[in-house]
């Protein structure tokens, strides 16, 4: 299958993160599952008239566009020209060549969050007017329409995550090429659902203080960062804690809080990014699918019932107090 | 009677988008015009809002040099608050930045720089072979061993940072992950790893014999690995000859331990008679005449020091501009930054040997400074007291200024942030490729590379002249983080 791979108005960290991939490497992983690159803006040799005449041998049909990944939004300003970002060498906004080569694409993926919903591109009163390739925030309708769909029959595939996991693009392209996603394997914002159907709450290692309530006061303690410090693990979709990243890693693991980057307008959370809302010194948003009443009387009984161990921990950098064990039989 | 004009683009295995244009004149570059055709308007998205977002959002300008972005912004936030962060999470921080760092020197010779030399156009050159072999894109063995060997590396990330890239982790106080004493013979093993990796496959030999390197004739006799490679090329084709820079280098210092730098910080005009002895100090680093130009940018308002600067872009794209890049000039001049004016700055006497080779020099000072880095993050590694306290907290003033200057793979980078009534109130950047990739001032002196691809050899018929790409790698662009 043939893919090409365009940047747009992004920071490039989706590839980066895309050759952390392991066992094996990512460039054995696609020419393994029978993904040939035709370009890649950081990986590929031809440069300038070469890939200029490439794309005009795409756009033509001579050669066949199986799958076009795009990462980072897309400009649209200034005054809906889309020159903000004009992809160099060729006096074309790249929202055209956007426009243009999804119009041939037998598939179109959106890689990381700026290409699926804007993100953090459009932070801020969006100053380059960006938006995703399918969506404009929670929107749908981006840059191209709501009823968009690509040769295949499917949307835009939203492979959202700032950035994505390597293994969320790798698999996302196996399972293409093994002609196994569908549109039931999307969720609602087209996500696919072998990582966005889990939480990153999932195996968060920080479990045990969540079940008491047990929070870090301030980043570096080792307690739930729910509470006070932002964290939003219970509702962001994302398999985070159950596929680490680099290795052992996630955002939790490494003592600051999950800020839902998976999720349309993550860039935007109205407070600041490492502080918990609070109404009445109870934190809004709590788990999206659980009733309040319950929530809040389970998480009074619960802290009430916070073993020493969990609590002194909670407010430390590291474990003060070990699990007490039992005495042997005698 | 001049030759034709080209206009260079999609310009690849650079990080972000890239154009130039070039004039040329009986098969040479006779002028060249650096356009990053990318704006995004980070600076105006952060105004108004909590300083600490800056942590958040900053990384986010660039995924290959997104720690260092980090490291500026924890620094400036630092500056600000009038907090000293941890010494213990301060080393941690370094580490990290360390790990990004040398990753990017692989990446961009492995991935960026050295598939230029597979190019049918030297089909017939006696190292063309093994180029191929080892540098064929996303198939040579060198590629994949070495995106092996980078992401196991960055595992030394998951453990301390969380993920790579864009982290929270390095906070104006420290670093959020105190890390147990397992953790540490992890991050030593891992770190032993990559050195098996740098000694077997990259220098062929000790890192500290390639670190140990004082002049140009020790260096070009270097038989190691694809070091040696490299430095047959580099002879073969006069790399040392090829887009030669003004000799002015700028550091801001890289990894601060301690009240010091790993690297030293400084400025070296070239021209005072010290410079000569490698035992003599560079010129302290003074920003006070430091200016952003506009004159030559899509930006409007009048040249200022980024404490007082604006980023109002030309929405007209007025023509006699090409570029949504800000021209940063000190003492009235452009000024070289990445890994060889670090070293340079830093005394190294392999650096100073390599001041003037163009090319050759930019490659080879990464090289030196792959190995130096790796010999630090052992010491690094093995200085971590897992006893210690490795984050201090502190509170943002409603009113504060700070600066944050760190160097990132590509030099020097730099956040000015101005807080008021506990909102950023400005916030302005200048990144490594702002400096060596700005276009020209107002008194139309070109920006670094510009000047650098003059004289550029462009063959009968090529639109793309090969001579350009490697002079324009050899600054290991990050366009991404150039207009931010």
């Amino acid at each position: 299958m043939n893919m090409l791979w365009l940047q747009s108005a992004g920071c490039g960290g989706c590839t980066m993160s895309l050759l952390c991939a392991e066992n094996p490497n990512v460039f054995d992983t696609l020419s393994g599952a029978g993904i040939t690159l035709l370009w890649h803006p950081a990986l590929s040799l031809e440069t300038g008239g070469a890939v200029r005449r490439m794309l005009a041998d795409i756009l033509s049909g001579a050669i066949p566009l199986d799958i076009l990944c795009v990462e980072g939004s897309i400009a649209r300003g200034p005054k809906g020209t889309g020159r903000y970002h004009i992809l160099s060498g060729t006096g074309k906004p790249m929202l055209d060549w956007v426009r243009d080569l999804s119009a041939i694409a037998q598939n179109v993926i959106a890689v990381g969050t700026c290409a699926a919903y804007g993100g953090v591109t459009t932070a801020g009163g969006n100053p380059s007017d960006s938006a995703g390739l399918q969506y404009e925030g929670n929107h749908p309708g981006g840059i191209l329409p709501a009823d968009f769909r690509a040769r295949s029959g499917l949307p835009v595939i939203n492979v959202a995550g700032c950035p994505t996991h390597p293994d969320w693009v790798t698999e996302t392209l196996m399972l293409l090429a093994a002609g196994s996603l569908g549109a039931k394997d999307l969720d609602t914002l087209a996500r696919p659902l072998f990582y966005a159907g889990h939480l990153v709450h999932h195996a968060c290692p920080k479990n045990e203080f969540y079940e008491y309530k047990a929070s870090a006061r301030e980043l570096s303690q080792q307690g739930c960062m729910m509470e006070h410090l932002g964290c939003v693990g219970t509702q962001a979709v994302g398999d985070c804690n159950i596929r680490p990243w680099n290795g052992q890693g996630s955002c939790t693991r490494g003592g600051y809080p999950c800020i839902a980057c998976t999720a349309p307008e993550f860039e935007e959370p109205r407070h600041a990014f490492t502080e918990t809302p609070k109404i009445g010194g109870i934190p809004v948003g709590l788990p999206s699918d659980m009733p309040k009443a319950w929530f809040m009387a389970l998480a009074s009984l619960s802290k009430a019932a916070t073993p020493s161990r969990v609590a002194q921990n909670a407010t430390s950098d590291r474990i003060k107090i070990p699990p007490t064990l039992r005495k042997p039989r005698t | 009677m001049s030759g034709p004009k080209l206009v260079v683009g999609p310009f690849n295995r650079v990080e972000g988008d890239l154009e130039i244009h070039l004039d040329t004149d009986a098969g040479a570059v006779t002028a060249a015009y650096v356009n990053s055709p990318l704006y995004r308007g980070f600076e105006r998205m952060l105004e108004g809002k909590n300083p600490m977002d800056a942590l958040t959002l900053t990384p986010r300008i660039c995924g290959i040099c997104s720690i260092s972005q980090s490291a500026a912004a924890a620094r400036a936030l630092a500056s600000a608050m009038g907090l000293t962060p941890s010494p213990d999470g301060e080393r941690i921080a370094a580490l990290i930045h360390m790990v990004e760092n040398i990753s990017d020197h692989m990446t961009h010779f492995h991935l960026f720089f050295m598939p230029d030399f597979t190019r049918a156009v030297y089909a017939h050159k006696p190292w063309h072979a093994q180029a191929i072999k080892r540098f064929t894109t996303m198939q040579g063995s060198a590629q994949r061993h070495a995106i092996e060997a980078r992401a196991q590396l960055m595992h030394i990330l998951g453990m301390l940072a969380g993920k790579w890239p864009h982290t929270l982790a390095i906070q104006p106080g420290g670093a959020t992950k105190a890390p147990s004493a397992s953790d540490k013979v992890r991050i030593m093993s891992t770190l032993r790893a990559h050195r098996r990796f740098l000694e077997q496959e990259l220098f062929g030999a000790r890192i500290e014999d390639f670190a140990a390197l004082t002049t140009f004739d020790q260096l070009q006799n270097w038989a190691g690995g694809d070091a040696a490679l490299f430095l047959d090329i580099a002879a073969d084709l006069d790399l040392a000859g090829m887009g030669r820079g003004a000799g002015r280098y700028l550091s801001f210092g890289a990894y601060p331990v301690a009240g010091t730098h790993i690297f030293a910080a400084g400025m070296d005009d070239g021209t005072t008679a010290t410079n000569a002895a490698t035992n003599a100090t560079p010129q302290p680093l003074d920003l006070t005449t430091l200016q952003e130009d506009l004159s030559h940018a899509w930006m409007l308002g009048d040249a200022a020091h980024p404490a007082h600067g604006q980023t109002t872009p030309d929405e007209d794209m007025r023509p006699d501009a090409y570029t949504w890049c800000k021209a940063p000039r000190l003492l009235g001049q452009t000024w070289e930054t990445g890994a060889l004016a670090r070293q340079v700055i830093d005394r190294h006497p392999l650096a100073l040997a390599l001041r003037d080779t163009g090319v050759l020099g930019r490659v080879a000072a990464r090289l030196l400074e792959t190995a130096r880095t790796q010999i630090e993050m052992e010491k690094l590694a093995q200085s971590i007291a897992p006893d210690a306290q490795f984050m201090v907290q502190g509170k943002m003033p409603a009113t504060a200024t700070g600066i944050g200057l760190v160097e990132a793979a590509r030099g020097a980078l730099g956040h000015w942030i101005s807080v008021d009534q506990g909102r950023i109130k400005s916030y302005q950047i200048i990144a490594p490729t702002t400096w060596n990739f700005s276009p020209r001032d107002g008194a139309g002196t070109p920006g670094p590379v510009e000047s650098a691809l003059v004289g550029a050899a462009v063959q009968p018929g090529e639109d793309t002249p090969v001579t350009v790409q490697h002079i324009v790698r050899s600054f290991d662009p990050c366009m991404v983080c150039t207009v931010h």
